[in-house]
């Protein structure tokens, strides 16, 4: 087999070299001293966060022997031996799953409507005033950099215990999380046709109604749900402050060490949480391609 | 002003059938998806038990405790908040990068120009996605039993949590590497080893860096509220402040919750930046 591969002369071929090493030699500096920051980033972070390997180690048998009785059942059996006795409380449990996805719902779609009222006040090109875009803004960060389970915690206490307060939670969160991403939307829309709505005199009303919307209804709806999938797992641990669903049920069953009822309910939970994810997947699927085809 | 000649709307309806005579099916397809969304939505107010009494006395509740919350004050437990806010931090990195270093072999596994045989995907791709369906302060929960109350937990919970989205999403970056840097490689004698060192590392590893900067972001939310469960940071400070009602505290820790996630955010971005280059960003 012959080569075809032409050897440079040595001084050029030094030279060469020589520039090469240069420029990867900063390049590497840059990245092990990158690397360096960050592992002392992480030894400082794993003293702060209280990390003992010895402990881990000692208990990590703990975790896999844990999956291993949540496998068992009370008289011993492994779980999947008797599924009657294993999804003993099933009545109860689809009643409390039910209520959870409909925290969801409801949630979802109040926020969803609010947000829909907010966020052409905040999106640049239909927000009627500065000052009016800016607070909205900010009261829409507010509303979603705080996690949904601390409104939760606080809702608890005014509105009382109960599913009303989980909804409320996941309402605001909603709110701030569809809020930021629907007038995203809008900043992208095409404005011709706005243009062409003001032209004929037409109301600040009219030109989001007939304009503006027609152009992003499908990009709301498609986040809508995403948000409605993303609500449903939030919800699911909303009982764990007393704000209605399955939760309060997983809480108790781990406190009290009902192995087989936690792996039960993790089992069930899972299964509709995926059932959500692909239900909304199909239906944002359908939304999309219906766009894509126009 | 002269009067434009107004079109006859007849010859129109004819013209266009497609607008003007749109199928009854189609006409009322809309109205029936609007009413059957909010049929469900007063179902559920009923089912959840709203009313107005209740709404109106909790508002009220709720206006009395934001009036008690002004003006936020920390007492004299600002050196531990300060404690837990680094703790959450901590909780939020470590985790991070925990599951981010699990994640990556899992991930060859999952991407489909690495692992063609859908055989072996497919498991590993529900395993992925059951993790990920399982809620973080769950995860924390079932952790608080393993190693006890603590941060640590709380790390172990978001290495978990995010292990099943890391290996969803790195796989995603891997199968979206271009095969000609690696053809290159071949072509001019490099082993698989080099393969893979040289061709697919520098594609993905910038995307990768990214998608764990931006969960480092997302985590030191998560890591707020992991506390409630007793997993350590912040979050346990706030649930207790709440519990016992020292509204002008919990304002406090919000707000300090809210300065914190807007400087990791700020952070971040610039790492970000930094590490993709601006034409990704734009």
């Amino acid at each position: 087999m012959t080569s075809a591969v032409s050897i440079l002369p040595d001084q050029q071929l030094a030279q060469l070299n020589d520039a090469y090493r240069k420029a990867v030699a900063r390049k590497r500096l840059r990245m092990t001293l990158a690397t360096a920051v960050f592992f002392a980033a992480l030894v400082i972070a794993a003293i702060g966060a209280e990390v003992h390997p010895v402990t881990f180690v000692n208990k990590i048998g703990n975790f896999v022997s844990y999956f291993d009785r949540i496998a068992t059942l009370e008289s011993g059996a492994r779980v999947w031996s008797d599924i009657g006795e294993w999804f003993w409380g099933w009545r109860k449990w689809l009643a409390l799953l039910g209520e959870t996805i409909l925290i969801s719902y409801v949630g979802t779609l109040a926020g969803a409507i609010l947000a829909f009222a907010l966020n052409f006040l905040a999106a640049e090109n239909t927000s009627p005033a500065p000052w009016l875009r800016f607070a909205i803004r900010r009261l829409m960060e507010f509303c979603r950099t705080v996690p949904d389970i601390v409104f939760a915690l606080i809702f608890v206490i005014a509105f009382g215990l109960g599913p009303m307060a989980g909804v409320l939670a996941i309402m605001i969160h909603s709110v701030g999380a569809l809020g930021k991403l629907y007038s995203e939307i809008v900043e992208n829309i095409d404005m011709k046709p706005v243009e062409g709505v003001r032209s004929t005199g037409a109301s600040w009303i009219s030109c989001i109604r007939f304009a503006v919307v027609p152009q992003v209804a499908a990009g709301f709806a498609s986040y809508t749900l995403l948000r409605f999938e993303i609500n449903v797992r939030g919800a699911s641990v909303m009982g764990f402050v007393g704000a209605g669903g399955i939760g309060q049920e997983l809480v108790v069953a781990v406190r009290k060490f009902f192995y087989s009822d936690v792996s039960a309910i993790l089992l069930m939970i899972i299964v509709t949480v995926f059932l959500i994810d692909i239900g909304t997947g199909w239906a944002r699927g359908r939304l999309f391609g219906k766009e894509a085809r126009a | 002003m002269t009067r434009l000649p107004v079109p006859d709307s007849g010859d129109l309806r004819g013209r266009y059938p497609e607008v003007f005579d749109r199928p009854v099916s189609s006409r009322l397809a809309l109205p029936a998806m609007l009413l059957g969304a909010f049929g469900i939505f007063a179902f559920g107010l009923v089912e959840l038990e709203f009313s107005p009494a209740r709404m109106l006395a909790g508002l009220n509740q709720l206006g009395w405790i934001t009036m008690m919350m002004i003006p936020p004050d920390p007492g004299s437990s600002l050196p531990a908040y300060l404690v837990a806010l680094g703790e959450t931090l901590s909780i939020a990195l470590l985790g991070t990068t925990l599951a981010a270093v699990l994640a990556l072999p899992i991930s060859l596994l999952a991407a489909k120009n690495i692992v063609p045989s859908n055989i072996f995907r497919f498991p590993v791709r529900r395993f992925l996605d059951s993790i990920r369906g399982v809620d973080t302060l769950i995860w924390a929960l079932v952790w608080i039993n393993v190693v006890g109350l603590g941060p640590f937990a709380g790390v172990l919970a978001i290495a978990v949590s995010d292990f099943g989205a890391f290996g969803k999403l790195f796989s995603e970056a891997i199968e979206g590497a271009d095969r000609k840097q690696v053809e290159g490689i071949r072509a001019s004698g490099g082993n698989a080893l080099h393969e893979i060192r040289f061709g697919l590392m520098p594609q993905v590893l910038p995307v990768i860096a990214g998608q764990v900067l931006y969960f480092i972001e997302s985590n030191t939310r998560s890591a707020t509220i992991i506390g409630i469960v007793g997993a350590g940071g912040i979050g346990l400070q706030l649930a207790e402040q709440i519990r016992v009602l020292e509204w002008q505290k919990v304002s406090f820790l919000i707000l300090m919750i809210l300065v914190a996630v807007a400087a990791i955010d700020w952070i971040s971005g610039k790492l970000r930046f930094a590490i993709i280059g601006k034409r990704a960003v734009a």
